[in-house]
C-alpha cells in the first residue's frame, strides 16, 4: 500500500488491490493448517475502536490480528468515556498513548477514519465510516469473487438494494470497477442517491435486466427505511427487489455482506443455493484483513522505545 | 430615524488627511485619485491629489497606489452574543468587521437566549454601545424562540431599534405564520429577512445533494429545499406587499424564483455570500468542516448563476453570513460539525481575488454590492462626499496574503478560505467617523 493507512478504496489502484489479494491468498494456506498462527506482528498492539455495534467485522479483525500474533484490544463505545462526552479526538489521543501499531475504527460519520489518521501515529484501518466506505469489505468481496470466477475484467456485477445508506455499495462500486468489472446499482429510486453515477456505475430501478449480470450482490434492507418512509412497505420491496429462485439464474453468483434478512432482500432458497458465496465472504474476511494489517505493519518499524524520562505517577 | 438603529462604543472622531488614494465610490459617483480630508469624524473635502491643506493636529496618511472605498455594510452576521461568547462576542466580532473594511453590520438573533424581546434588545444595544468597534444593528426574531409559532412583539422591538426581523438559521416553516408576520409588518415596518429551507426536503442533509454527496455517502440538501421556499415566500410577499429579503441564496433555481418575483413586482431582494460566489461542493471532497455551511456549497452551475445574478442586480448585495464556531466544535467528523464559516475578514479579498482580478466582475460593482446591504436594511448608505460621516476603508489591492489558521480578529479561525492566497488587504477602516481598524504594518506616515 502506498499509504500508511487504509482509509478508502479511492486510495488504491488496481495493482494495490492485487498486492493485498495476493498476500491474502498466501494467508489462506495458513488458515488450512492446524496451528493457525504466524509470528509476524508479535509484540505489536492493534486496537479495535468501534463506535457502532458490529460483531462480525470486529471479530473478523480480531481473529486476523491474533492470527498474526498481535495483541488485540477491543474498545466498545458503550459504557466508555465516550458516553461521558469525550470527543473522538480526545479518545484517539488517549488510546494513542498505549502506542498501538494500528487502530481499526468503525464510526457512524463519514471521514472519521481519515480524521483519526491525523490524530494518531498509528496506522489506521477504516472498518466503516458512516455511509461513506468500508474498504476491507470491498477487498474481501473482490478476493472471494476472483477465487470463484477468475479475473473480473468485463464481468457484469449488479448491486441491489438500499444503495443510499450503504458504505458497502460505495466501496464495492469503486473496487469492482478498478478490477475491470462493469457495475450496475439497482434499487428503489428513493434509495439510490442522486449523482451515484459519478462513481462509475450504471443505475437501474428494476430487475428487468438482471439476467445480464454475472454476479448479483444484494444489500441488507433495514427496517428503519420503512419507518423513514423511503418505501411504502416491506412487502412491496420484496415483490420488486427480492433476489429469489425465480430471479437468480443458475450461472449467476450471489453475494451479500451479511447479516442476511432471510425473506427480505434474499429468499431462503437462494441463501442456501450453490450460487451463494456468502460464507466464503466471511472466510475471506479474515485472510484479507490479515493481508491489510500485514501490508500496513509488517514493513513499518516498531517505534523505538521512548527515553526513560517519562514521569510515572 | 434609521441611524439610531445602530449602536457602537464612543470613539474619538478622526482628524486626518488621506493623500492621493484612488477614491472609488459608485454611490457618490467618484472614481479618481483625491486627497480626502476627515475633520471631526466627517468628510470635510475631496481635493486634487496633494492639494489638501492639513488641519492642525490632523494625521496624514499616504494613500498613493491604494484605493479608498466606502466602508462596507454586512446585513448578515452572527455575533453569538448573548450565550455563545466562546465563539464570538460583540467586541471580537466588530473588530473582525473593522478588519474586513466594514463600517456597519447587522447581527442575527439565533443566540442563547434568542433575541426575541424588547428588554433583551435594549440590553444588547447597551452592551454594543460599550463594546462594539463598528456600529451594529440587530435583527430580532420573527417568531418567539425561532419556533415558528408566535410572533415576537415587533412593535416594541422596532421601538427599541430593531433593524428588521429574521428567524435566520431556521426557516419560517408555516406559510400561514409568515403571512401573519408580513401583514403585521404594515404596522411596524422593517424588512423581513428569510433563511429559506424546507426542513422536509433538507432533512438530515449536511451538504449539497449531488455527485459529491453521493460519492462521500453524505445526506444531501437538494436545491429545491431552498428554491421552493423562495418561490412560496416571494408569492406571499407579492400578495401582501411585504418588504422581504432572501438571505444567502445558493441555488440557481432560487435565483430564477427571485428574478420571476421581481418581474412580477414583488418587493423582494436577495443576498449572496462570498463562499457561494467562489466555492462549490467539489471543495467539500476533503471533508474540511470549515466548508460546511447552511445553505451548502452547491455546483459550479449554481455558483455561476449566483455570480450572474449579483452582476445583473437580481441579487443586490454581498453578505458574509459570518458564522464563527470554536475550533473544538469544528474539529470533529464532517457530519457532526456545526454549520458555518467566518467571513468578515476575508470577504473583500476573496471576492476581489476570485472575481474582480480575473475580470468576472468590475471592482466598482463589487464595492456597490458590499455597501448595498445598508439600503436594503433601511440603514444610511456610506458615501465618500463632503458633509457625510466618515465611513471609509483604505485597501491595497497589490498586497497578497495567505488566509491562515490564526491571526484573526474574530475569536474563530474557522474560515472556508483557509490556505488560500488572496490579494487585497484592508489597511484602515473608519466607521461612524472614528478609526476602527489599522493594519499592523500600515505605518503612520509623516506629515
Amino acid at each position: 500500500m502506498s499509504s500508511r493507512h487504509l482509509l478508502s478504496i479511492e486510495d488504491l489502484d488496481r495493482s494495490g488491490i492485487e498486492r493485498i489479494l495476493a498476500r491474502a491468498a498466501s494467508f489462506a494456506e495458513v488458515s488450512g493448517r492446524e496451528i493457525k498462527k504466524l509470528p509476524t506482528l508479535r509484540g505489536r498492539r492493534v486496537l479495535n475502536l468501534f463506535y457502532e455495534n458490529s460483531t462480525r467485522t470486529r471479530s473478523s479483525f480480531e481473529i486476523a490480528a491474533k492470527t498474526l500474533s498481535a495483541d488485540v484490544t477491543n474498545f466498545n463505545v458503550s459504557g466508555s468515556s465516550v458516553e461521558k462526552g469525550e470527543s473522538l479526538k480526545d479518545t484517539v489521543q488517549t488510546l494513542s498513548a498505549y502506542d498501538p501499531a494500528a487502530i481499526v475504527i468503525r464510526h457512524p460519520h463519514a471521514g472519521a477514519a481519515a480524521l483519526v489518521a491525523n490524530w494518531t501515529p498509528a496506522a489506521v484501518v477504516n472498518a466503516g465510516d458512516g455511509k461513506h466506505e468500508h474498504p476491507t469489505q470491498a477487498l474481501l468481496d473482490v478476493f472471494t469473487l476472483t477465487r470463484r470466477i477468475g479475473a473480473l475484467d468485463g464481468k457484469r456485477i449488479w448491486i441491489v438494494g438500499d444503495v443510499e445508506h450503504s458504505r458497502v455499495a460505495r466501496s464495492n462500486v469503486l473496487a469492482f470497477t478498478r478490477m475491470g468489472a462493469h457495475v450496475t446499482v439497482c434499487g428503489p429510486p428513493t434509495l439510490i442517491p442522486r449523482g451515484i453515477e459519478a462513481l462509475g456505475c450504471d443505475v437501474r430501478f428494476t430487475l428487468d435486466e438482471l439476467r445480464d449480470a454475472d454476479v448479483v450482490y444484494a444489500l441488507r434492507m433495514q427496517n428503519e427505511r420503512m419507518k423513514d418512509a423511503y418505501l411504502p412497505s416491506l412487502r412491496e420491496y420484496v415483490a420488486t427487489y427480492q433476489i429469489n429462485g425465480r430471479r437468480l439464474g443458475p450461472r449467476q453468483v450471489l453475494m451479500h455482506p451479511g447479516p442476511v434478512n432471510r425473506g427480505v432482500e434474499l429468499s431462503g432458497d437462494v441463501v442456501d443455493s450453490p450460487q451463494a458465496v456468502i460464507s466464503a465472504q466471511v472466510e475471506a474476511g479474515v485472510v484479507v484483513r490479515m493481508a491489510v494489517l500485514y501490508e500496513l505493519l509488517a514493513g513499518a518499524r516498531t517505534p523505538s522505545p521512548q527515553p526513560a524520562h517519562r514521569v510515572l505517577a | 430615524m434609521s441611524a439610531s438603529r445602530l449602536s457602537s462604543m464612543p470613539a474619538r472622531p478622526a482628524e486626518l488627511v488621506i493623500r492621493g488614494a484612488h477614491v472609488l465610490d459608485p454611490n457618490a459617483g467618484v472614481d479618481a485619485p483625491h486627497d480626502v480630508v476627515v475633520r471631526g469624524g466627517e468628510i470635510a473635502e475631496l481635493t486634487a491629489p496633494g492639494a489638501a491643506p492639513v488641519p492642525a493636529g490632523a494625521e496624514v496618511l499616504d494613500g498613493e497606489g491604494r484605493h479608498l472605498l466606502p466602508g462596507f455594510v454586512d446585513p448578515h452576521v452572527h455575533l453569538r452574543t448573548p450565550g455563545q461568547e466562546h465563539k464570538e462576542d460583540l467586541e471580537t466580532g466588530t473588530r473582525a468587521a473593522a478588519a474586513g473594511g466594514y463600517c456597519a453590520i447587522v447581527a442575527m438573533p439565533n443566540t442563547d437566549p434568542v433575541l426575541d424581546s424588547g428588554p433583551l434588545l435594549r440590553a444588547l444595544r447597551d452592551q454594543a454601545a460599550r463594546e462594539a468597534r463598528v456600529p451594529v444593528g440587530f435583527m430580532p426574531a420573527i417568531t418567539v424562540g425561532l419556533r415558528g409559532a408566535v410572533l415576537t412583539e415587533m412593535a416594541e422591538l422596532r421601538a427599541e431599534g430593531a433593524v428588521g426581523f429574521t428567524d435566520d438559521g431556521k426557516p419560517v416553516v408555516e406559510a400561514g405564520m409568515l403571512r401573519k408576520a408580513m401583514r403585521y409588518q404594515k404596522l411596524v415596518g422593517g424588512v423581513l429577512a428569510l433563511h429559506e429551507e424546507d426542513p422536509s426536503l433538507s432533512g438530515a442533509g449536511v451538504m449539497h445533494e449531488g455527485e459529491v454527496s453521493a460519492r462521500l455517502g453524505l445526506a444531501g440538501i437538494p436545491s429545491t429545499s431552498e428554491s421552493t421556499m423562495v418561490a412560496r415566500d416571494a408569492a406571499l410577499a407579492l400578495a401582501e406587499g411585504a418588504r422581504t429579503h432572501f438571505q444567502h441564496l445558493s441555488a440557481r433555481e432560487s435565483v430564477e424564483a427571485l428574478a420571476a418575483a421581481k418581474a412580477a413586482g414583488a418587493p423582494v431582494s436577495g443576498e449572496a455570500s462570498p463562499h457561494h460566489l467562489l466555492m462549490t461542493d467539489e471543495d467539500v471532497l476533503t471533508l474540511d468542516t470549515r466548508r460546511k455551511m447552511n445553505p451548502p456549497l452547491r455546483t459550479e452551475a449554481d455558483r455561476q448563476a449566483i455570480v450572474a445574478a449579483l452582476r445583473d442586480g437580481t441579487i443586490e448585495c454581498i453578505a458574509t453570513d459570518h458564522a464563527p464556531h470554536a475550533h473544538d466544535e469544528k474539529d470533529v467528523p464532517f457530519e457532526a460539525a456545526p454549520m458555518g464559516t467566518t467571513g468578515l475578514e476575508t470577504a473583500f479579498a476573496a471576492v476581489y481575488t476570485g472575481l474582480v482580478k480575473p475580470g468576472v466582475l468590475a471592482l466598482e460593482l463589487v464595492v456597490e454590492r458590499l455597501t448595498a446591504g445598508a439600503r436594503l436594511m433601511g440603514l444610511p448608505t456610506p458615501r465618500i462626499a463632503p458633509g457625510e460621516p466618515a465611513n471609509l476603508c483604505l485597501v491595497d489591492l497589490e498586497v497578497e496574503w495567505q488566509v491562515g489558521e490564526s491571526g484573526y480578529e474574530s475569536r474563530s479561525a474557522s474560515s472556508c478560505f483557509a490556505g488560500r492566497t488572496l490579494s487585497g488587504r484592508v489597511l484602515l477602516t473608519i466607521a461612524a467617523g472614528a478609526v476602527a481598524y489599522r493594519e499592523r504594518s500600515f505605518a503612520v506616515s509623516a506629515a
